[in-house]
């Protein structure tokens, strides 16, 4: 099953704190499916995914300054 | 990878925007992997209390009107150009424009990221408040030396 959030739409803190808190509630070897924008989410996202142990397995642009990040619990 | 100091912000003021500010950087640095504790005194105060309008709370005169004045979550003024109490209302629609967390959103993350809400002993003492005054989510009463153990290695903000 694949978890997915779009944050898009949301600004600082809330992007850290929406994707932090998905990923505790999801189990472990559950993948998550992120919608970031560049700049600040991007840069930092999948840094403190990687931070708390989780596996990023992909970045990929999908266009409009918007990438899509793959995080494995 | 190092260990991330513990971040420790003392909620001090009870202006909306400066409580803001702090749950801003409270939540972004629990979402990124610090421990955060939250220290609140004073006017922070009223962020935690139950009663988010403004009510007599306490036993003498003074702290009736001293808790009916300063109000509580729904109460709170904006540092600089209020406006009689209009202007948290003003900012707060402007922040749902810009998809900007509301206060009452930001409190209910720092929730969900376990960030420790402390409540200082000695104010509400003087603001003859109880434990039972204040949101669930707070987490203890403490004082000053429990306030300063905690944030021994850790960064101190005061807000």
């Amino acid at each position: 099953m694949i978890n997915f959030l779009d944050i898009t739409k949301e600004t600082c803190p809330m992007t850290f704190v929406k994707v932090k808190l998905q990923l505790a509630k999801m189990e472990k070897g559950q993948t998550l499916e992120v919608i970031l924008n560049e700049g600040e989410p991007l840069n930092n996202v999948p840094a403190s995914c990687e931070e708390q142990g989780y596996k990023v397995l992909s970045t990929e642009a999908v266009g409009d300054g918007k990438h899509r990040l793959m995080i494995e619990k | 990878m190092s260990k991330k100091k513990d971040l420790t912000i003392v909620c001090f003021s009870g202006d909306f925007d400066k409580v803001v500010a702090a749950f801003t950087m409270a939540t972004g640095a629990a979402a990124t992997n610090r421990k955060v504790t939250m220290f609140f005194t004073f006017w922070g105060l009223n962020v935690l209390k139950k009663e988010q309008g403004r009510k007599f709370l306490g036993q003498g005169v003074l702290a009736k009107v001293f808790n009916f004045l300063m109000g509580g979550g729904n109460k709170l003024p904006l540092s600089r150009l209020n406006f009689a109490g209009a202007s948290p209302g003003l900012m707060t629609s402007m922040m749902k424009k810009h998809n900007v967390a509301t206060l009452p959103e930001l409190i209910e993350a720092a929730h969900a990221l376990g960030i420790r809400m402390l409540a200082c002993e000695m104010a509400l003492h003087i603001l003859e408040l109880e434990r039972s005054d204040l949101i669930e989510e707070v987490e203890d009463v403490v004082g000053v030396a429990t306030f300063l153990n905690e944030s021994e290695d850790g960064h101190i903000i005061f807000v």
